[in-house]
């Protein structure tokens, strides 16, 4: 994961939903521990397609969890979700 | 508008895919049971209703642009500002842009003009998901008939 990256979806977080930026970690669940709800997380989805110039597949990963074939770890823990984030980008200028 | 049924627009005007943008427009009806409320002696169309307006607008944009895969729910308002009175009789120009298609998730900016000056505007937010059933569908298909939604624009968007 680059750690740029994690500044600015950490960034995003903090300034969306209000959250000190200081208890924003890499291993921080989006839900679990930043306690970010579906409504708040659509407003960080959109600040990060922005910022990125991606679209997070947020259907298909919620499909997946849903499905039990993925755990919410695997995209809402800010360190996986970083390099998911990664991906999208790399693989847009591929 | 019919109120009463809470369709907030009468037509849409001008659907354009590639600029991702909608005109539509409406009529505030002269007499209605709300503007004995709302204001006795003072008959104001509520703002409330204009935004209603403005996300019902945005919302066939939404339609228009994912291909009526997606139903639009009104989620979230940011930045809405009531600038002037809307009296009853009044004709109204809405327009919307989509400002940014999501995964599951649409924003969009829209206004409404009387007489060509801004009357309000604001950017919302909308979930797509999936029509619930075959015939909730059906009933938008139905209203897009009322509305004279383009259809065959979908074909060449």
């Amino acid at each position: 994961m680059m750690s740029s990256t994690f500044e600015t979806v950490a960034g995003i977080i903090a300034e969306t939903c209000d959250i000190p930026r200081e208890t924003i970690k890499p291993e921080s669940h989006a839900i679990n521990d930043l306690g970010i709800d579906s409504l708040d997380f659509l407003d960080i989805a959109f600040a990060i397609d922005k910022a990125f110039g991606i679209k997070m597949p947020l259907e298909q990963w919620t499909q997946e969890v849903n499905d039990g074939k993925a755990t919410t770890d695997q995209y809402f823990q800010l360190n996986n979700l970083c390099t998911r984030i990664d991906e999208l980008v790399a693989a847009k200028s591929a | 508008m019919r109120l009463e049924y809470f369709q907030l627009i009468d037509r849409i005007v001008e659907l354009d895919l590639r600029d991702q943008t909608i005109r539509t427009e409406a009529r505030v009806p002269t007499e209605s049971t709300i503007f004995e409320g709302h204001f006795p002696g003072y008959p104001l169309m509520p703002g409330v209703l204009l935004i209603e307006a403005m996300a019902q607008t945005a919302g066939w944009l939404v339609i228009a642009v994912t291909k009526f895969t997606r139903m639009p729910f009104f989620a979230a308002l940011k930045e809405a500002k009531l600038r002037s009175f809307v009296s009853p009789g009044q004709t109204l120009s809405l327009s919307a842009k989509l400002v940014h298609e999501g995964s599951g998730f649409a924003v969009a900016k829209a206004e409404i003009r009387c007489d060509g000056k801004l009357a309000c505007n604001a950017e919302i937010t909308f979930r797509l998901v999936e029509f619930p059933s075959p015939d909730f569908r059906a009933n938008m298909e139905k209203m897009a008939a009322i509305l004279e939604f383009p259809m065959g624009t979908l074909a060449h968007g």
